[in-house]
């Protein structure tokens, strides 16, 4: 029993607390949400060639030279590589053993969105109230998502997420019995529905498993795993290959004009289910796949 | 798959060369605006009144672009999506509106007042917003400045990349490029 007024802190001697200033975590989300904004990672770069060189459709082709031009003249002239800078999605692992101090993590959190937003001549695109509108003028708030895990460090993962694409996205509560054939079906289902909107090449992230709420969350989490990387269970892995290879026979291709190359990478994640239950979710990612980490 | 130089605002002749499928690269003039522009020009038309800029033969650029750094004309200039206008746009095409630069597929009302009213549908490459600003030379907004990335802008363009997805013969190359690379 914890009786009144005990330190808690004390009360674990040995369990040395990290401190970390909110105020780093603020200069690094500024920092971070302008380059990933500018900045395309290399395994994306890497499989946009990689699409190029298996693209049979010529206006295809043509689409993804200018693709990876536009990632070339964004870095190295530091300006966006879509206007559409996004709604800043934010993954934080924190260690069980560090302590912030300085202030609220949330408010730095978000005073660093606002600062890399302004300084970083991004756009600004989110409303206050969803039904009656009004631009908050610096990109806040962010969606953050926490996860408490052993340690003492703290890895930030920000995604700058476009709206395009995120609107091709849906949630399926399936019958146990649709079972992976029924996965197969709304993925591919959905893909094709989303056509040339969301910019592909598109990147698709598939949530199986959970609840209505966390199965979204997988989705969102599959495409922050960086292009190229299997699932590290063979079957699941085996599921990403032929979803992957299905999903490019669709022939939606570069901006859905026709072609090899509608997505550059399809990523699983899963999670025990309710017996009842058999959620399926498919988040969409845009050819502008930003994202950047960091570990403190 | 034919190529294009052209003048915008477009004329008669020039749209009527169009098909699915062309690159076509444009120089002139364009406007810019998207949905709250869109709903307020179609609001103004439908209480009777005039818009306070002429879309007469004029092209439509769906697009919000990220503010200009110092000393560029223009921040990063993709489409948007294109469906999100379909509401606004078979009015704004029987007023004289002639074409429209987005990205995504239209609906079918859109497509019958393009056949119509001999308009056309380009797609820009969405994503690749920095690329294109490269072809923007004057940027000014002409009307709805308070609305930010939504201001109607009048562009002035050179060489703009675009491909043409809806002709005014009824081709749609949505449909038809899909269709030639798909393996069921
Ligand atoms: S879907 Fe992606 S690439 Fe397309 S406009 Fe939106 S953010 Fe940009």
């Amino acid at each position: 029993m914890i009786k009144e007024g005990a330190d808690l802190v004390v009360a674990r001697p040995g369990a040395a607390l990290r401190e970390i200033d909110v105020q780093i975590v603020a200069d690094e989300v500024a920092r971070m949400v302008q380059e990933a904004n500018y900045d395309l990672n290399q395994d994306v770069i890497d499989s946009l060639h990689k699409g190029l060189a298996g693209e049979e459709s010529p206006a295809g082709q043509e689409i993804l030279r200018q693709i990876i031009q536009n990632a070339e003249i964004a870095h190295g002239e530091r300006v966006p590589i879509c206007q559409d800078t996004g709604f800043a999605v934010i993954f934080m692992e924190i260690g069980q053993d560090v302590h912030f101090v300085g202030g609220s993590l949330e408010e730095a959190i978000n005073a660093g969105v606002a600062r890399g937003y302004t300084e970083g001549y991004l756009r600004k695109s989110i409303l206050k109230d969803p039904l009656k509108g009004g631009n908050t003028g610096d990109n806040t708030p962010a969606i953050v998502h926490y996860d408490i895990v052993p340690g003492d460090k703290v890895k930030m993962k920000i995604l700058p997420k476009g709206g395009g694409s995120e609107n091709m996205s849906a949630v399926g509560m399936l019958k146990p019995a649709d079972g992976v054939e029924g996965v197969k079906r709304f993925v591919l289902d959905r893909v094709a529905q989303a056509g040339p909107n969301p910019c592909p090449p598109i990147i698709v992230g598939v949530g199986i498993g959970g609840t209505f709420d966390k199965v979204a969350y997988l989705a969102k989490k599959a495409i922050t795993r960086p292009v190229g990387q299997y699932h590290s269970d063979p079957d699941i892995r085996a599921l990403e290959e032929e979803l992957l290879s299905k999903v490019n026979d669709l022939g939606i291709g570069p901006q859905g004009l026709g072609g090899r190359t509608t997505a550059l990478w399809l990523a699983i994640e899963t999670h025990p289910r309710h017996i009842a239950s058999f959620p399926v979710a498919v988040n969409i990612q845009c050819h502008a796949a930003r994202q950047k980490d960091i570990i403190i | 798959m034919a190529e294009h130089r052209l003048q915008v605002p477009l004329d008669d002749e020039s749209v009527a060369k169009l098909k699915a499928g062309d690159r076509v690269f444009l120089t002139g003039t364009i406007l810019t605006g998207r949905d709250t522009a869109h709903k307020r020009m179609v609001d103004l038309l439908l209480q009777g009144e005039s818009l306070p800029f002429d879309i007469d033969g004029q092209v439509i650029y769906y697009v919000g672009p990220s503010p200009a750094k110092p000393g560029d004309v223009i921040g990063s200039a993709g489409p948007t999506t294109s469906g999100r206008m379909d509401a606004y746009t078979p009015l704004l095409i029987e007023k004289g509106l002639r074409g429209m630069i987005g990205k995504g597929s239209r609906s079918a009302e859109v497509k019958e007042a393009m056949k119509t009213h001999k308009a056309v549908y380009f797609a820009a490459i969405g994503g690749a917003g920095a690329l294109i600003a490269k072809s923007i030379k004057k940027a000014e907004v002409i009307a709805y400045d308070e609305l930010g990335p939504e201001a109607v802008r009048k562009l002035w363009v050179e060489d703009f990349p675009v491909i043409v997805v809806n002709d005014i013969y009824g081709n749609d190359l949505y449909e038809e490029g899909v269709k030639e690379y798909r393996r069921a």
